[in-house]
């Protein structure tokens, strides 16, 4: 019974990570239609930044943290406002395309400044052990869950209370209309990936007690996008969910199923999925209008 | 004879009736024209007839055949064709090869035949193109013949949908507001066309059309739709001067 | 400029459009068939490497460039076909069969993820193949008899007629027939109404339908026929590398894969053999630059997949027709001459175009 209560703890936390990763991919898609490949990729650059900040430069963990976000989102913004907004309206061929093409230099890019060496990333809580009634909670899977929701929250309040949120929204449902109610929505969609890119360093941050800061880390990505595709894509609470739904079954089965199950759990839940549910769980029909 | 006739058609849309049990049949060889406000259900019912919704209630006969739960492609084979408000056409392909897929529900050849392209295959193209070229000649698109579609300007895209429609050899044409975004002239020559395709080809015509000048040009029967209800059925002066038609075109 | 009289239907059936493109290509054939008299086997074996390459795109370009669909995970088919002709040669099989067989069981594996794909639009699509991709990676590890897992296996010369085909040379002329056969068949079915379905399955799915193509179907078939060719080119692959190992069917050869059909350019034959040609010669571009940049940059394994995401990033922002699109704007620049307008190419500007998928 121990092990099944660690094994949920350990899931949710896990499933979170890949739930914020993936509502990066949820933000991104539905602002400006863009699939992007790279949310693994800015994972892992937010991680290695903040630990060059905390461990290189020495500063304060909670300081380290913020700064590296501040730097991704600038980042994000970069990259849309330099990059990805000259392919608005071509084909997805070409924005799925795009952003493998700059996931795979992030990666590179990683590789050749931090090296290939994987490191790691002690946080202020590492040494404490909660017990609840029997059951070991290590800080760092507490941490994850407590961030997880404190964000989701932060970010509820932010959609529905502040201008940019709401404009957010807006831009999202119709770009034209945003537009001409004066919305600047090229700025909202730099934002939204300012935003997505800061969410993502600090699921890196979160991951990295876990599994450690590697170049590989961004395969995350994929997992994440079958997280998204299983909440709907369309929607950030199936995100979250998606996400913490295949964190429990990998973890479940890399335990309770033959080996190498747990590398491949995500992926068959993701394709049984999408044949009872071709729209994914939370999401609806969306039909070509003629 | 009734070639094809709908019985209380019905489809929702979540708690949307767009289209509610609207009963009409249509004439082999007459001009028939939807009319009815944006939004009052008219596309909706093309979109039933060529089987791209499923309708909720009621049922439709073309021919004889009950095509209410007919698998969608199977529709072209029958003989309906149709053509799209907003211009559906394979935009990266030249207007021949547009005109060619067409005729995909009349094709005979199969796929081992086709990789090794036997003589069979090359007969049965040149049988394609044959009928093809004849449309083309027809609605005067023989200087576009290899254009890719993507580039031509909009009236002859319209066109075009017009003779792609008109290549899968039908005995029902849906079209779809052909006029929209043509010229005056371009709009009497679709006229003419409508026409000839009645008489020379002897198509049965459905037409979704707001340019009430064309519909009374061209129409032998009109039906006047609004909140997906049928509101008036009748040649084109008695729909035109219903009470119910002149109150949902100018509110009231 | 060339202007082309046209007298009879055969003349938009025939392959070549005019005199001039069969005598360009018959000396490319020529030029292919005597290359072993010319080169030595460095190049020969480059130029077999170019050929399945080739082979890999066109695979890829059925999919992707003239059925619109779009598929992440190709390493898998070409992994598939790959081990099922390695497995079947081991056990003394001939080649022609055995390839083949290697085809049909990657097709299967085409219309296995296509049964649940097809229900789905464009990225759902995307992502089941890479899904798919990621189950086949962790089965070729597991499944021990048939793959030799993460050791992997060898494989033997490939046994052709009941010779056994060693060295270069044989091996070129296979390559080169095989690709020379599918691009062959591909064709045929480009110019026929399957070829013509896909197309338009690809601009409208829902004109397509009301044409009466059945989506599903010929979605379908693309996906098991675009397998087979990959099974194929895998099969090829098995023998050019010559030891199988699980780490070469990893999501970068799909990624290179898809670079290659970008690159060369979507929806054209010859932008599968334009890309292919790019992907070989990249890498030794990439050696040549790393002597003229700096060390601590120039010495860095991960600079070469750096430029191939720079190489994509570019071609799609610049040029997103490929090599083959910039091809045809010097050929008709050319055949223009005084006349060429820049104006003719230029990208529209467009509005966000939706394809949400809600």
């Amino acid at each position: 019974m121990d092990m099944f209560f660690q094994l949920v703890i350990n899931g949710l936390a896990v499933g979170c990570i890949y739930g914020l990763v993936a509502l990066g991919f949820v933000l991104i898609y539905k602002a400006g239609e863009v699939v992007n490949f790279a949310q693994g990729e800015l994972m892992m650059l937010g991680a290695f930044v903040a630990f060059t900040l905390i461990v290189d430069f020495n500063l304060n963990y909670w300081l380290g943290l913020a700064l590296a976000v501040l730097a991704m989102a600038a980042f994000g913004w970069l990259l849309d406002s330099v990059v990805v907004r000259r392919i608005i309206g071509q084909p997805q061929f070409s924005t799925v395309m795009l952003t493998i093409g700059l996931g795979v230099m992030m990666r590179s890019g990683v590789s050749i400044v931090w090296g290939p060496e994987t490191r790691s990333l002690s946080t202020p809580f590492d040494q404490m052990v909660f017990q609840v009634s029997g059951v070991m909670i290590s800080p760092i899977y507490l941490s994850i869950l407590i961030t997880t929701v404190v964000l989701c929250a932060i970010l509820a309040l932010f959609f529905r209370f502040t201008r940019i949120g709401l404009a957010m929204q807006a831009a999202s449902q119709n770009q034209l209309a945003a537009y001409c109610l004066g919305i600047r929505v090229k700025r909202v969609l730099s934002s939204v990936w300012a935003l997505s890119a800061g969410v993502a360093t600090i699921a890196g941050v979160l991951l990295a007690p876990i599994s450690l800061i590697d170049v590989n880390m961004g395969a995350i990505g994929l997992k994440a996008f079958a997280a998204a595709v299983i909440g709907g894509f369309g929607s950030i609470t199936g995100a979250l969910l998606g996400g913490v739904l295949i964190g429990l079954i990998e973890l479940f089965s890399a335990v309770y199923l033959p080996e190498g199950f747990k590398n491949v759990a995500a992926y068959v839940v993701l394709l049984a999925v999408l044949v009872v549910r071709p729209q994914g769980l939370f999401g609806t029909v969306g039909r070509k209008k003629v | 004879m009734n070639m094809l006739q709908a019985n209380e058609l019905s489809i929702n849309f979540g708690g949307i009736k767009a289209v509610d049990g609207i009963t009409f049949d249509i004439n082999k060889g007459e001009i028939f024209t939807i009319i009815g406000p944006n939004g009052a259900g008219k596309t909706t019912i093309f979109n039933l007839i060529s089987r791209i919704y499923d309708s909720s209630g009621g049922n439709l006969v073309f021919n004889g055949v009950d095509i209410t739960r007919f698998a969608p492609h199977k529709i072209a084979g029958l003989g309906i064709a149709r053509t799209f408000q907003n211009v559906e056409l394979f935009e990266h392909a030249t207007l021949l090869q547009n005109l060619l897929v067409a005729q995909h529900a009349h094709h005979t050849t199969r796929m081992w035949e086709e990789v090794l392209f036997l003589p069979r295959v090359r007969e049965s193209e040149r049988e394609i193109r044959r009928n093809v070229e004849e449309i083309i000649d027809i609605l005067d698109l023989q200087r576009y013949r290899d254009s890719i579609v993507h580039n031509l300007p909009y009236g002859v895209r319209k066109n075009i949908e017009l003779a792609r429609a008109l290549c899968s050899k039908p005995k029902l044409i849906l079209l779809d507001e052909p006029s929209s975004g043509l010229n005056v002239e371009e709009t009497e020559d679709l006229s003419f066309w409508i026409r000839d395709i009645r008489d020379d080809l002897g198509v049965t015509v459905i037409i979704i059309e707001h340019d009430l000048s064309l519909v009374n040009d061209v129409s032998d029967r009109v039906m006047a739709v609004n909140y997906g209800r049928l509101l008036a059925l009748g040649s084109p002066e008695q729909v035109q001067n219903h009470p119910d038609v002149i109150k949902a075109y100018l509110g009231g | 400029m060339r202007f082309i009289f046209k007298t009879h239907y055969d003349q938009d059936i025939d392959l070549f459009p005019h005199a001039g493109a069969v005598f360009w290509y018959s000396l490319l054939a020529i030029a292919a068939v005597c290359a072993p008299f010319f080169l030595d086997p460095f190049y020969l074996g480059e130029l077999s490497f170019l050929f399945i390459w080739s082979l890999a795109g066109l695979s890829l370009m059925v999919l992707t460039g003239y059925t619109g669909l779009i598929s992440i995970g190709h390493a898998a088919f070409i992994g598939v076909g790959a081990y099922v002709h390695a497995f079947l040669t081991r056990n003394g099989m001939p080649f022609v069969p055995s390839i083949i067989c290697g085809g049909i069981v990657s097709a299967l594996a085409g219309i296995i993820i296509a049964i649940p794909a097809i229900r789905m639009r464009g990225l759902y699509l995307a992502i089941a193949t890479l899904a798919f991709s990621a189950i086949a990676e962790e089965l070729f590890v597991r499944w021990e008899t048939l793959t030799g897992g993460s050791r992997g296996v060898a494989v033997p010369m490939p046994v052709l007629f009941g010779n056994e085909l060693d060295g270069e040379v044989g091996f070129y002329y296979l390559c080169l027939a095989v690709l020379v056969i599918c691009i062959l068949g591909v064709l045929n079915l480009l110019r026929s109404p399957t070829g013509r379905a896909w197309i338009a399955i690809r601009d409208s799915e829902i004109a397509a339908q009301s044409m009466g193509v059945y989506l599903a179907g010929y979605k379908t078939l693309a996906f098991a026929t675009s397998a087979f060719l990959a099974g194929v080119a895998g099969g090829l692959l098995a023998h050019k590398v010559g030891y199988l190992t699980p780490d070469i069917f990893t999501p970068i050869l799909s990624i290179q894969l898809l670079m290659l059909v970008m690159v060369g350019g979507l929806g054209s034959i010859r932008g599968a053999i334009f890309g292919a040609i790019f992907l070989v010669l990249l890498p030794t571009l990439i050696a040549i630059l790393r002597d003229y940049l700096p060390n601590a940059i120039g010495q860095q394994p991960a600079l070469e997949p750096g430029i191939f995401g720079l190489v994509l990033v570019l071609v799609v922002l610049l040029e997103p027709q490929g090599l083959n699109g910039a091809w045809m704007k010097v050929k008709f620049f050319f055949s223009q001459f005084p006349m060429y307008k820049n104006a003719t190419f230029k990208r529209q500007k467009t509005y966000m175009r939706t394809e949400r998928l809600q």
